[in-house]
């Protein structure tokens, strides 16, 4: 039987890694793909606790945490065609146009 | 059995989302995401959450992956995409805040192990109710459609503002130079 703390500490380095990925990358849609690993690393820990702790609710949440993440790739991939369509690039640091 | 899965799914699942940030490719880094999403599937199967891990295959591999890769293809994207100058200091934060996480889990896990023990003895005091709903799939359909039946309206709601949006987003004559 593997202890929850597994789950948290792997739910945890995957979630740290998105995290690493949205400070070191440049091109935006890695940026959204690291938001998605973010997003799944919570799954795993909603997962995890539903079953130790014999609830149902966190599967429940999943299901609305897999709701935002479709909503928010929809969005987020619209965003940068249409960013695309006007600068023609997909690098973060050449998209200053609100930088002060 | 379970202790060999979990290990297997969670390194498989650590190395690709590693790859997924570190390869330099999109297509390659979209590629690792899928390989990673089937194995969460398979973490979930073993947690017994049988009808989450066919939605994640469903969802994530099969529509949001999908549309990621019709994007990166869209863009035919040249291949000079290099790290931030920072990455030292990104690598480093992140290490710093697994290391926080890792201690703080293991020593609460230590002091707070009875509490989640009472807990569970709780929730499986009042299994009957889900027991009475045989399989995994019933068991979520009736939390959704009655406890969190608001919730489940305000995600329909969530999807029907993203699909406006993202067709207001990519219609022509919006955003871009044509629009001004």
């Amino acid at each position: 039987m593997v202890p929850l703390s597994y789950y948290m500490i792997l739910s945890a380095i995957v979630f740290l890694t998105g995290l690493v990925g949205v400070l070191i990358r440049r091109n935006i849609i890695i940026l959204l793909l690291s938001i998605e690993l973010m997003l799944n690393a919570t799954n795993i820990n909603f997962v995890a606790f539903s079953y130790y702790l014999n609830n149902i609710a966190g599967q429940v949440f999943v299901f609305f945490a897999l709701t935002v993440a479709a909503a928010e790739v929809a969005v987020g991939l619209a965003i940068i065609l249409a960013l695309y369509r006007g600068k023609a690039t997909v690098n973060v640091e050449d998209l200053n146009m609100m930088k002060w | 059995m379970a202790t060999l899965s979990f290990f297997y799914f969670g390194g498989v699942i650590v190395l690709t989302a590693v790859l997924v940030v570190a390869l330099r490719n999109p297509i390659y880094s979209v590629i690792a995401l899928l390989v990673m999403f089937f194995h969460v599937a398979g973490l979930f199967i073993t947690l017994h959450a049988e009808f989450l891990a066919v939605v994640q295959i469903i969802v994530y591999a099969g529509a949001i992956l999908v549309l990621y890769l019709f994007v990166v293809m869209l863009l035919n994207l040249k291949r000079d995409d290099s790290y931030q100058r920072q990455v030292w200091l990104g690598v480093s934060l992140g290490l710093l805040g697994l290391a926080e996480i890792v201690y703080v889990v293991l020593t609460a896990g230590r002091a707070t192990g009875p509490a989640i023990a009472r807990t569970t003895q709780v929730a499986a005091a009042g299994a009957p109710a889900a027991s009475v709903t045989p399989g995994n799939t019933e068991a979520v359909g009736m939390a959704l459609y009655t406890t969190y039946l608001f919730p489940f309206e305000v995600a329909s709601l969530i999807l029907l503002v993203a699909m406006i949006g993202a067709i207001l987003l990519v219609k022509k004559g919006i955003m871009g130079p044509e629009a001004r």
